[in-house]
């Protein structure tokens, strides 16, 4: 019962979020209804007992992905009115588009349904018992340890790719030196003079 | 398997990842000052990752579940593919001291071990999975070298177009993964090879052959064949050259091993279906590669297409899909290997009275008045990428018709001998610019002792001295090609 009420909850708030996430005329607003949709899809993982993936969708998706895109909305200058402008003119190969996509989604569901796509054998059963959290730990510590190893080596390349490529020495930046700002004394920057009236100030 | 006998299973890969990361905090502190140093000891870490190799890293063991393989064809391409990186590394301090512009940065070096440990992992695939992540560490090291002289708008332009084709062929090549992993519910090679044998119950299904096919396409972008060759003369002339004698080396090693690899241990049951696609990368590699090199001004363009066209002869080999043809190619590429890093230590050599790095054949006429004995150097690499008698790259191409016609393939034996004509011409007309044209102006060329003896090495290995070495290298090849089937 209270399982059918949280699916309900979840997916409606889903489903609202996501249409104001298309209408909504401030991209700020926007961006924000995308993140109630991701909380409430998780919230719909957890529900079907993914809850890898419900994780995933908090960690990744509203911890870097949204804010990411929160970023990129407040710091470019996008016209969003001129962006919408076109709307009514794109409806149609908007709509065909759609078309298609649903109709790709049936075919592959009915192919899936007659079970002539032959995904029953798996590399790496796993224990149905086991967590999904636990069961991917295990695989991933285990039998994908190397591959792991080796994506992480990836991303090592990247960012030291990203510097190499970016990174220059700039001469014209003022830097912080700590050593010196601590090693000064009160009476190397002020001094004491006993001003005589009528005289211009030495600066 | 205990959890240290798989990590001594993968020890040279352990060697490079570990050697790199240390360097990599060495030169976090040092800053330019530790390029020196590091170069120095990356040169060592290669040379440790090779001695790596002896003992449980190519006793043909397999670990993480058959993910990775470590068998003679492995260590013989990782032999192959750590010697030519450490050339890259050396040669490229001299080359960037002389060029104005761009210094030489730690990260050269660090980069290309990495690159190398994904090499590493392309070879010693035993799963798609391994197969792909090996691929991108390796070509993500590659995009960054290429464009490494940010100055050089070449240089970038190079590093660009690499990046953008070679997402391209990712993508390709990981559709067709997914393809055969969709159809076979499996990434590990050996069970693969049990889905296109039919082994599974019924028919093959299409999508394995699908699957197959842009799994070619992806790997043939990698190792540069047509009709996924069109980024290569691009990238290999903007990139530094240092940088280019690396593509044109290591990374094509790396790429026909994992060819070979894919084709024989998981596709070797549909050899009929691949073979078709590999005969007509081969001879479109040939034909192509000759005849657009003709009209070539430039040598790092030239040699662009002399590369295609060498790999184009190596896939002849691999058409045969016997072990005698897998033993040829492997043959064939370490000669290539030397015949390619000879004539890019030559073009190396050549400057400028400013300094500038000469890159037009032209500046090569009348070399042999100058420079007698870099001419015979680079006039040795002609007539060997030629394929002309007592020169060992004669050899070579005979090792791969042989095994060809062995396999009943006459017509593409016959077909590969009379294309390699046209690729004749095209190097004796650099031989004939060398000994027959009037000498170049301008051109003031920096020898180094250091250089001209790696030069010098390189000629003689060519030369008919190497005939030695032809039994051994003939023996170990045949060991390495055996551990595939």
């Amino acid at each position: 019962m209270i399982h059918t009420l949280a699916f309900y909850l979840f997916a409606a708030v889903v489903v609202v979020s996501a249409a104001l996430t298309i209408t909504s005329r401030n991209p700020v607003h926007a961006v924000l209804w995308l993140i109630l949709a991701f909380f409430n899809a998780a919230g719909l993982m957890v529900l079907v007992g993914a809850e890898f993936i419900a994780m995933l969708l908090v960690i990744v998706y509203v911890g870097a992905v949204a804010v990411l895109f929160l970023f990129v909305v407040m710091m470019l200058d996008i016209d969003f009115a001129e962006l919408r402008a076109g709307f009514v003119r794109y409806l149609p190969l908007g709509l065909v588009l759609a078309v298609a996509l649903v109709a790709e989604i049936l075919i592959a569901v009915g192919a899936w349904s007659t079970g002539r796509i032959e995904l029953g054998r798996r590399i790496a059963p796993i224990d149905g018992a086991l967590p999904n959290i636990e069961a991917i730990g295990h695989l991933l510590y285990t039998r994908y340890l190397y591959v792991f190893e080796g994506a992480g080596l990836v991303l090592l390349v990247a960012m030291i790719g990203a510097i190499v490529l970016t990174h220059r020495n700039r001469t014209d930046s003022h830097r912080q030196n700590v050593s010196r700002q601590v090693a000064r004394r009160s009476k190397d920057a002020t001094r004491n003079v006993n001003q005589p009236v009528g005289q211009g100030v030495e600066l | 398997m205990s959890y240290a006998s798989q990590l001594a299973t993968t020890l040279p890969e352990l060697v490079l990842a570990a050697g790199a990361i240390v360097l990599m905090l060495v030169a976090a502190w040092g800053g330019q000052r530790s390029t020196r140093a590091v170069s120095i000891a990356s040169v060592f870490v290669l040379v440790g990752a090779g001695i790596a190799l002896i003992g449980p890293a190519s006793s043909g063991a397999t670990a993480f579940g058959g993910m990775y393989r470590a068998d003679a064809f492995a260590a013989y391409a990782k032999v192959l593919i750590y010697a030519a990186s450490a050339i890259a590394i050396m040669v490229a301090p001299r080359f960037f001291a002389q060029t104005a512009g761009d210094n030489l940065k730690p990260e050269y070096p660090i980069l290309i071990l990495l690159s190398c440990t994904g090499m590493g992992m392309m070879v010693s695939a035993g799963d798609m999975l391994l197969l792909y992540v090996g691929l991108e560490l390796q070509s993500l090291a590659a995009y960054v070298l290429a464009s490494f002289m940010r100055r050089d708008t070449r240089s970038a332009e190079a590093g660009l177009k690499y990046f953008v084709l070679g997402a391209l062929a990712s993508g390709i090549l990981l559709y067709g993964i997914s393809l055969v992993y969709g159809f076979s519910g499996t990434t590990l090679f050996v069970d693969i090879a049990q889905a296109y044998a039919g082994d599974l119950g019924g028919e093959r299904s299409l999508g394995l052959l699908f699957g197959l096919v842009f799994v070619f396409a992806g790997i043939a972008f990698k190792m540069s064949a047509v009709p996924f060759h069109m980024w290569t003369p691009d990238v290999y002339e903007g990139a530094p050259t240092p940088v280019t004698a690396f593509f044109a080396s290591a990374p094509k090693v790396a790429a026909i091993g994992l060819g070979m690899r894919v084709a024989i241990e998981a596709m070797g049951p549909a050899t009929a279906d691949w073979r078709q696609i590999v005969i007509f990368a081969s001879l479109a590699s040939i034909v192509l590669g000759a005849v657009a090199a003709i009209g070539q001004t430039n040598i790092k363009r030239l040699l662009a297409y002399s590369s295609i066209n060498n790999v184009g002869f190596a896939l002849v080999g691999l058409a045969a899909g016997t072990p005698e043809g897998v033993a040829s190619v492997l043959f064939y590429m370490a000669i290539y290997i030397v015949m390619t890093l000879g004539s890019f230590l030559v073009v190396l050599q050549m400057r400028d009275v400013a300094g500038r790095p000469i890159e037009t054949i032209a500046g090569f006429s009348g070399l042999s008045r100058s420079h007698p004995g870099l001419a015979a150097a680079l006039a040795i690499m002609m007539f060997s990428l030629a394929g002309i008698p007592p020169l060992l790259g004669f050899n070579a191409k005979l090792e791969v018709f042989n095994a060809a016609v062995q396999a009943d393939l006459f017509v593409l034996a016959v077909v590969a001998v009379i294309g390699s004509v046209p690729g004749a011409y095209y190097y004796l007309r650099i031989v004939k610019t060398l000994y027959f044209d009037a000498p170049a102006e301008g051109v003031a060329v920096r020898t180094d002792r250091f250089e001209g003896g790696l030069l010098a090495a390189t000629a003689v290995f060519i030369s008919p001295v190497g005939w030695f070495l032809l039994a051994p290298l003939g023996a170990w090849t045949m060991t390495a090609a055996r551990s595939l089937f």
